[in-house]
């Protein structure tokens, strides 16, 4: 009410604005989405940018610095380090993407019916907290050699691994949420579960995921880069931002190129990622709504 | 009136919770019956268990309670129902409106959505069918027709309309029984009397039974046909509620009677009942009431039975009104 009396008296519009408003005000968010967008764009239309393919072995040119035909040098083998960075760029984002994808409707699921019905709960919760006893990439790294080095390895690894985070968060929320009255009401006039779990508590939660979504794809890129550094990642026949680097690093001293590219496009993808995060999580606070 | 089948008939009620580890009694052996039509009451201070009840009754009560006793909606018998046959019959049979519509409606459901559901579920309606009939509802709780309240959400609508959805959404499904748990709490005085009168036409227009909870006396003796008064869980007094207000048997309803404000004797001091509501889980031994009672003897030591003295009935050894033997 004295809200809606201040509006007046300024003289300004009465509806505060919406988050995606609010979300574009933001500078850092309008940078992170910025470079997002142009990383998916340059990792998609990647065959469309080089003619050189990312495997192809050159001996001739090992190890050039960066020139009018090699952008951004060769590396040991020879191979365009342009095309790797696009063409890594494709799994790391696609790895990250779907990573995200699977790990976030399993643990919303999991979460949502973990909060709700408390016997799930207990049984669920102890498999949870085993899973986060475990060092997250040593279970990773268990998953990986079990699989063999592939893509789907690394998915199925990571999403694993991700599941127990978002899902303590989700259930969380609904443990908090199902004790609503709104929620006892549409529970007295007989709403059946499955419809008050998804249509009355899934909303009530977005923007707490939406934020985590974005944590969740940094984790799993960085995750991905991680494995494939140690060498159980996509395996020989993909290229990851991730791969390059664990064949870079012998090379390190003399050949400056091979490092920092793919690694400048890691740290750029992470760095907007945990920004867009963040500021998701600003623009989502209604408290934050009326500034 | 009481000569047909209850509605509702609640034998040996009790409710626990677990609090800090142990289970404490919040309801004992309540019982009540409630005749088509007929309006009751449950009156009390905040604490004494009244929502307690109501939520036993329609099979929501709080997390790891634990309730006892035989509760019968129209002969059937609803303890022994599996959870999902209990929502099923709670929701078509009981009606129930709750004390706070602005956090018993979701934020983010439209109105249509939200009564919709409902109908939807417990009668088979189809969308369309079931829009349709939401429409007459808030029209028929007097809500204005040339506002789309269907598209609307509970943001948009004031307490008192909000109250009204509430009350459409609890006579949706043509139930035998409403109970409302101090719908009036949250409203302002003109919006109360307004929603009260709208529960009367409501009660009067459907033949509703209607359980009614309360901590004011005078509201209830307006139009409720018996009065049921709580202390700390214990059933202490039932009768008219005229005869509760005009002539207290139990010393707590006394107290409560004395501490009811009136208008033009501002120069009279407002009686209170000394002491608390003892707290959940240190309730005296005996009659609950006694360390605040002015009539408390060794007697009280011993928990008294419900007797019935003149008309009411009466949990107390010195009642105001008659002998107990």
């Amino acid at each position: 009410m004295t809200m809606a009396a201040t509006d007046a008296m300024l003289d300004t519009p009465p509806t505060p604005a919406g988050p995606w408003r609010r979300l574009l005000r933001n500078r850092t968010a309008v940078f992170a989405i910025s470079v997002l967008a142009a990383l998916a764009v340059l990792a998609l239309a990647a065959p469309y940018l080089t003619n050189a393919q990312p495997l192809r072995i050159s001996p001739g040119i090992r190890l050039k610095p960066p020139r009018p035909q090699n952008w951004f040098g060769t590396d040991h083998l020879g191979r365009d380090m342009f095309a790797l960075v696009l063409f890594g760029g494709r799994t790391s984002l696609l790895v990250g993407l779907l990573v995200t994808l699977i790990s976030m409707s399993v643990a919303i699921t999991l979460g949502l019916v973990a909060g709700f019905y408390r016997r799930v709960d207990m049984v669920l919760m102890r498999l949870v907290d085993g899973l986060m006893a475990f060092p997250s990439i040593v279970l990773a790294t268990a998953a990986a050699g079990y699989l063999g080095p592939s893509v789907t390895t690394v998915i199925v690894a990571l999403s694993i691994v991700l599941i127990a985070p978002v899902l303590r968060v989700v259930r969380g929320q609904i443990l908090v949420l199902r004790e609503l009255p709104m929620i006892e009401a549409a529970r007295a006039v007989g709403v059946p579960d499955r419809r008050i779990l998804a249509r009355y508590l899934l909303p009530a939660i977005m923007s707490p995921l939406l934020v985590q979504a974005s944590f969740i794809f940094s984790a799993a890129v960085l995750g991905e880069a991680a494995l494939s550094f140690v060498g159980l990642g996509v395996g020989a026949r993909d290229v990851s931002w991730g791969s390059a680097l664990a064949e870079a690093r012998n090379y390190i001293q003399n050949a400056w190129w091979i490092v920092v590219f793919p690694g400048a496009a890691l740290v750029l993808t992470i760095l907007s990622l945990n920004l867009l995060g963040d500021a998701l999580r600003d623009s989502l606070d209604p408290r934050l709504a009326r500034r | 009136m009481t000569d047909q089948a209850p509605i509702l008939e609640v034998r040996d009620l009790s409710v626990s919770l677990p609090i800090s580890g142990r289970m404490v009694p919040v309801v004992t052996d309540l019982s009540m019956s409630i005749s088509p039509g007929e309006a009751v009451a449950l009156v009390g201070e905040s604490g004494c268990g009244k929502s307690m009840t109501a939520r036993a009754i329609i099979g929501l009560p709080p997390p790891g309670a634990v309730v006892s006793g035989s509760i019968r909606l129209e002969g059937r018998e609803l303890t022994t129902l599996s959870p999902r046959e209990r929502r099923r019959v709670g929701g078509r049979g009981i009606g129930f409106i709750f004390q706070e519509p602005m956090t018993s409606l979701h934020p983010t459901l439209s109105i249509g959505q939200q009564m919709t559901d409902a109908l939807r579920y417990n009668l088979n309606l189809p969308t369309r069918v079931a829009r349709d009939r939401a429409r007459e509802l808030l029209a028929r709780v007097g809500l204005p027709k040339e506002r789309d309240l269907l598209n609307a959400y509970v943001h948009e609508l004031s307490g008192g309309m909000r109250q009204r959805v509430m009350i459409a959404m609890a006579i949706s499904c043509n139930p035998k029984l409403v109970i409302a748990d101090e719908p009036t709490t949250a409203l302002d005085v003109t919006i109360q009397a307004q929603v009260l009168e709208l529960l009367i036409a409501m009660r009067a227009e459907i033949g509703l039974a209607m359980l009614y909870i309360s901590h004011d006396l005078e509201v209830v003796a307006e139009f409720c046909d018996r009065a049921i008064v709580m202390y700390a869980g214990d059933q202490v007094e039932a009768g008219t509620p005229v005869e509760c207000l005009k002539m207290p048997h139990h010393p707590y309803t006394r107290g409560l009677v004395d501490a009811i404000p009136h208008a033009g004797e501002a120069r009279a001091r407002l009686s209170p009942i000394p002491g608390q509501v003892p707290s959940l889980g240190s309730w005296p031994r005996g009659c609950r009431f006694q360390p605040r009672c002015p009539r408390q003897d060794d007697r009280c030591a011993t928990r008294p039975e419900l007797a019935t003295v003149v008309r009411s009935e009466v949990r107390c050894w010195h009642p105001l009104v008659g002998e107990v033997s």
